[in-house]
């Protein structure tokens, strides 16, 4: 098989991969003393996918493989929305 | 000559490299003697179970206590669930023939990872280890089923937390597996072999490695969040703390109906490996059988509600697990029209390993109809949690894994050991057997529709006469499974030696290897210009 070029990441990407993870954090945990409600669980998860999304895209180099890769990162994200999908469809009806 | 010559030209089993006797075994990084280990470990515990199911069997031959009481026979339903679920059929194909043969078959000298396939099987065994621990430590042994349902599951004082820790960790072996053959089917193709020159067999490992990677996390969060639920408290599953035991079923049956794939898909693969070769034809619809693998794991991730059909779920979820359920009969169904159509007009080979194949067909079928049968609301409510079901699951799970598993194992046996097995024993062996099984499984299927409930020591005098044929079809059964297994285990030692690359003139890239395959399989590196089965 060929040998592909892979790309090296500079520091100052896991840098801002660091400080970006850290600040969410702080960020999750200050949402926590707002009411929001029902929202409560959405921030969390959104936040939370956000840091996901950035480790998955600079700290895993998503951005720069294959693109292969990125096919195959999207498909399991599609199945796992679609189980979390069918899962509530029972919750939702209930 | 140099040491690397010389692992060219030995066979796998009589290598020496850094370490000698049982430390050449157990710290080999070699794809086929880690593709060994695993066998000799099932071997043992396939045993193990196989005498508890039997004991459970023999319970049953009459009403009342006649061998044990219901906590023995609660106990033994259970660690033979585990055991033949967990360690045996889960891993079971994957581990033992796709280690095996994978890189023989895509023209590879070992899988992408070597080290962390050997690490594999050494979770196995960590993980069997902490699971047996469970019988003889604390307030006695699980008693759930191997489906540990909430809440029961942490209400019972039986030692359920080491079960599930080591169900946990025999997950990450699975998960490891299914990343070594991912990369390894992507990586490691022989030159000329693009994906649609690829045997079947390799097909269906690739797509149970994504139900293993994408599937198994989430039992292994399930299992930790009982053990969190049972020693914490923390009310994710336990109604009396504001948790949802249904929400349990969810997330076990999430994973383990498509871990019925994971143990059905290759032994799809197997049998569509042997049909075209004992029927001297080419394989009948091979782009078909591709998809319908890749159809099955991925519709297979969507119907795990139809075993929840009676818990309580909306009306609305029910009607959508049940139209899903119908759908994946599809491509199941596919298959068996090809190796039906790739037989047709075939020179047919009547010998071992395509006897099991073709009795596999029968009891898939059998196994496939009865679970439309369960698939269906209205029969599901009448059928729920009935021996119905265990017929069915047993004609899936054990007839169809069960018997690709046998039919694999006298299709590559001579490759693997270099040695042929006994051919009349091992048709005897498979007659016996196959009686054995119909007579032990499908009395059940009249027992479950009369109403007889699964999982109980004791029954009505009306279901007598049925479970004295199913006790007599299990002693059949194991008469059949002791021939098979004492003429393979004496065939590998004692059987007459063949270094015949091919003694059943397949066409895939494994029996071009010496028999039995050296070290890192090939002097060189074999190059793919033709499909696979083209006779």
């Amino acid at each position: 098989m060929s040998q592909e070029k892979s790309h090296i990441s500079s520091y100052q990407s896991h840098v801002f991969v660091l400080l970006a993870l850290l600040a969410l954090t702080a960020i999750s945990v200050a949402v926590t003393t707002l009411e929001l409600g029902r929202l409560d669980t959405l921030v969390a998860m959104l936040i939370a996918a956000t840091k996901a999304a950035i480790v998955l895209v600079w700290f895993m180099h998503l951005k720069f493989d294959n693109k292969l890769y990125a096919i195959f990162t999207v498909l399991v994200l599609v199945v796992f929305l679609l189980v979390l999908y069918v899962t509530f469809f029972d919750y939702s009806y209930r | 000559m140099s040491e690397s010559t010389k692992s060219n030209h030995t066979s796998f089993l009589e290598y020496k490299g850094k370490y000698r006797g049982i430390l050449g075994w157990i710290l080999s990084t070699d794809h086929k003697r880690i593709g060994l280990l695993y066998l000799y470990t099932m071997l043992v515990f396939f045993s193990v179970a196989a005498i508890l199911g039997l004991l459970m069997k023999i319970q049953l031959i009459a009403p009342g206590h006649t061998i044990m009481g219901p906590a023995t026979y609660n106990a033994m339903f259970t660690m033979h669930g585990i055991i033949m679920i967990f360690i045996i059929v889960v891993p079971g194909l994957p581990a033992v023939f796709g280690n095996f043969f994978l890189p023989l078959m895509i023209g590879a000298k070992d899988v992408a990872f070597p080290k962390l396939n050997l690490a594999s099987w050494w979770i196995y065994v960590i993980g069997i280890l902490i699971v047996l621990t469970s019988q003889f430590l604390g307030d006695g042994p699980p008693d759930t089923g191997w489906t540990f349902y909430a809440p029961y599951s942490f209400q019972t004082p039986a030692n359920i937390v080491p079960a599930l820790v080591g169900a946990f960790v025999l997950g990450f072996s699975s998960i490891l597996t299914g990343i070594n053959f991912v990369v390894t089917i992507h990586r490691l193709r022989t030159p000329g072999m693009t994906w649609f020159k690829m045997p079947l067999f390799p097909w269906t490992l690739y797509a149970t490695a994504w139900i293993q990677i994408l599937a198994t996390p989430v039992i292994g969060i399930t299992l930790l969040l009982t053990v969190m639920e049972r020693t914490l408290g923390v009310g994710i599953f336990d109604p009396a703390l504001g948790g949802d035991p249904i929400l349990y079923q969810h997330l076990f049956w999430i994973y383990s109906h498509p871990a019925v794939y994971i143990m059905i898909l290759p032994g799809l693969g197997v049998i569509s490996e042997i049909i075209p070769v004992f029927s001297r034809k080419r394989i009948f619809g091979y782009k078909a059988i591709v998809l319908s693998s890749l159809a099955i794991a991925f519709v297979g991730y969507f119907v795990w509600g139809h075993h929840m059909f009676t818990s309580g779920m909306s009306g609305r979820a029910l009607f959508a697990f049940s139209f899903l359920t119908f759908l994946v009969a599809i491509p199941s169904a596919v298959k068996v029209f090809n190796w039906v159509a790739t037989m047709y007009k075939g020179s047919l080979i009547f010998q071992t390993p395509f006897f099991w194949a073709v009795s596999f067909i029968f009891v898939f079928m059998i196994g496939g109809f009865s679970g439309l049968t369960l698939g269906s609301l209205a029969t599901n409510v009448h059928l729920h949690d009935t021996h119905f079901v265990v017929a069915h699951f047993h004609f899936i799970v054990f007839g169809g894994t069960g018997f690709s598993f046998l039919a694999a194992i006298h299709y590559w046996f001579p490759k693997m050991f270099g040695r042929m097995f006994d051919a009349s024993w091992a048709n005897i062996g498979w007659v016996v057997f196959f009686a054995g099984f119909l007579t032990l499984y499908l009395p059940m299927f009249s027992l479950g529709i009369m109403g007889m409930p699964r999982r109980y020591y004791d029954y009505l005098p009306e279901f007598h006469a049925a479970n004295i044929l199913s006790s007599l079809g299990a002693m059949l059964m194991i008469a059949g499974a002791m021939i098979i297994i004492v003429n393979l285990v004496r065939s590998a030692r004692y059987g007459k030696k063949t270094n015949e690359k091919n003694p059943w003139g397949g066409k895939t890239l494994e029996w071009q290897a010496d028999t039995p395959p050296t070290l890192e399989n090939w002097e060189e590196i074999p190059e793919v210009t033709e499909k696979p089965y083209e006779y």
